[in-house]
């Protein structure tokens, strides 16, 4: 890992599904501390923009300059569904070298320690985003990159996620978190990602 | 992390420990018993056309697990999960065919065994029908990883795989089974040197494919 403060630049950034584009000319910095929130309604681009970020798709035009270790959230829990939850978060906790005290700390403060024998697939959808978010958690990666972080989750759950985020932040973290609901962090700022979507003559030109 | 994955993958595919995996070994001994049941136990014919068969059960086994190899690791979202930890497709897809060749590979070896007795199979033409699936199980494994890897995205990836594997898998065939009928060990040199081939290609290939599926 290194020494250097964490950053995440996206600049001039353009993204496209399929044929169409989706938004353009999309540029952040965000520096240690620092937390934003991306809004936008369903289809608008928010996950194609967190997968650009994270450097699993390459974007149709513009560049991200990740300094940090990433960590990513989406709708998948990247954990294997016949494994008990306990097995499959050791896996993870075995690759990012996080050590078994750490893992149980993260899976109590997500109220997952009464589950850790329950095979994955039996876990309900709030379940399972819990059970994500402790691997994001136990991962320690600087820059979390998240994806819809409330969805599926209870009020209490809720109120936790916004309580990770600010813990994370003041910690010197970076949050990318693309979201259609509020979260409670004090001095995150947002965008709403409509404000970057191509006008009308500019996508008739495109095609 | 490279061993922390094979461990991982291993657990997932091996027979009697994955989720049905010891379904391509069953499927290889059940149709080693069925043959002497359709063609009369006469044997002098089964000594004759039994290593083709074992040859022919070993590459319709080599199709079963291939649904499971990627797909459901794409739909879980687990190769991006690595990729966001420094590792390279290639990397995944060379640990993945390893673990999936030893999960099918050693035991459809050790269920020649019983194979080869049921079929009247002894002697020499054993011995070259061991030595040519000891080559020839990691081509196949090779080919099926390349195809599981590109049909992964497809909605009916699984049905394809079976039929692309046919064709690709011909030349491992006509070289391993007809080693057999010509008692002759030289062609087993091809068998083994298409299985490098393309066990050197098949990381490529199918770390390609997973950057590739994640675009559409």
């Amino acid at each position: 890992m290194q020494a250097s403060a964490p950053s995440l630049t996206a600049d001039n950034l353009a993204c496209r599904r399929g044929e169409r584009l989706l938004f353009r000319r999309l540029s952040f910095r965000l520096g240690a501390g620092e937390a934003r929130h991306v809004m936008g309604a369903n289809g608008a681009g928010k996950t194609t923009l967190i997968r650009a970020v994270a450097g699993l798709t390459t974007p149709y035009a513009g560049t991200v300059t990740r300094d940090g270790a990433l960590a990513l959230l989406d709708e998948r829990t990247g954990l294997d569904p016949d494994l008990p939850l306990g097995r499959a978060l050791a896996f993870w906790a075995g690759i990012d070298r996080v050590g078994g005290l750490a893992l149980e700390s993260c899976c109590d403060r997500l109220g997952l320690g009464n589950l850790l024998d329950v095979p994955v697939r039996y876990l309900s959808t709030g379940q399972k985003k819990r059970a994500a978010l402790a691997r994001v958690l136990g991962q320690g990666a600087k820059v979390w990159l998240l994806d819809e972080p409330l969805s599926g989750l209870d009020t209490a759950s809720q109120s936790l996620v916004s309580a990770l985020v600010r813990e994370h932040c003041g910690g010197g973290g970076i949050a990318l978190i693309a979201s259609h609901q509020p979260l409670d962090v004090p001095g995150m700022t947002s965008f709403a990602i409509e404000d970057f979507a191509p006008a009308e003559a500019e996508e008739k030109e495109q095609a | 992390m490279i061993l922390a994955l094979l461990r991982r993958d291993l657990a997932r595919f091996f027979p009697f420990t994955g989720s049905g995996a010891a379904l391509p070994v069953v499927f290889f001994v059940a149709v080693a018993m069925l043959f002497p049941f359709a063609v009369g136990p006469d044997a002098n014919l089964m000594a004759k056309t039994g290593g083709g068969v074992v040859w022919i059960a070993a590459l319709l086994a080599a199709i079963l697990p291939l649904e499971k190899l990627v797909a459901r690791d794409i739909e879980l979202g687990f190769f991006d999960q690595l990729r966001l930890r420094g590792l390279a497709e290639e990397a995944m897809m060379a640990v993945r065919l390893l673990a999936h060749w030893l999960s099918f590979g050693p035991p459809l070896l050790l269920a020649t065994f019983p194979a080869a007795a049921l079929l009247k199979i002894e002697g020499e033409t054993f011995r070259l029908l061991l030595a040519g699936l000891l080559a020839g199980t990691p081509g196949l494994a090779a080919i099926g990883l390349m195809i599981a890897a590109l049909t992964a995205s497809l909605r009916a990836g699984a049905a394809l795989s079976g039929l692309l594997l046919i064709p690709l898998a011909l030349p491992i065939l006509i070289f391993g089974a007809g080693a057999l009928a010509r008692q002759d060990a030289a062609s087993l040199g091809f068998v083994g040197a298409i299985s490098l081939a393309l066990v050197a290609i098949t990381p490529f290939a199918a770390g390609a494919a997973i950057r590739a599926a994640r675009e559409g």
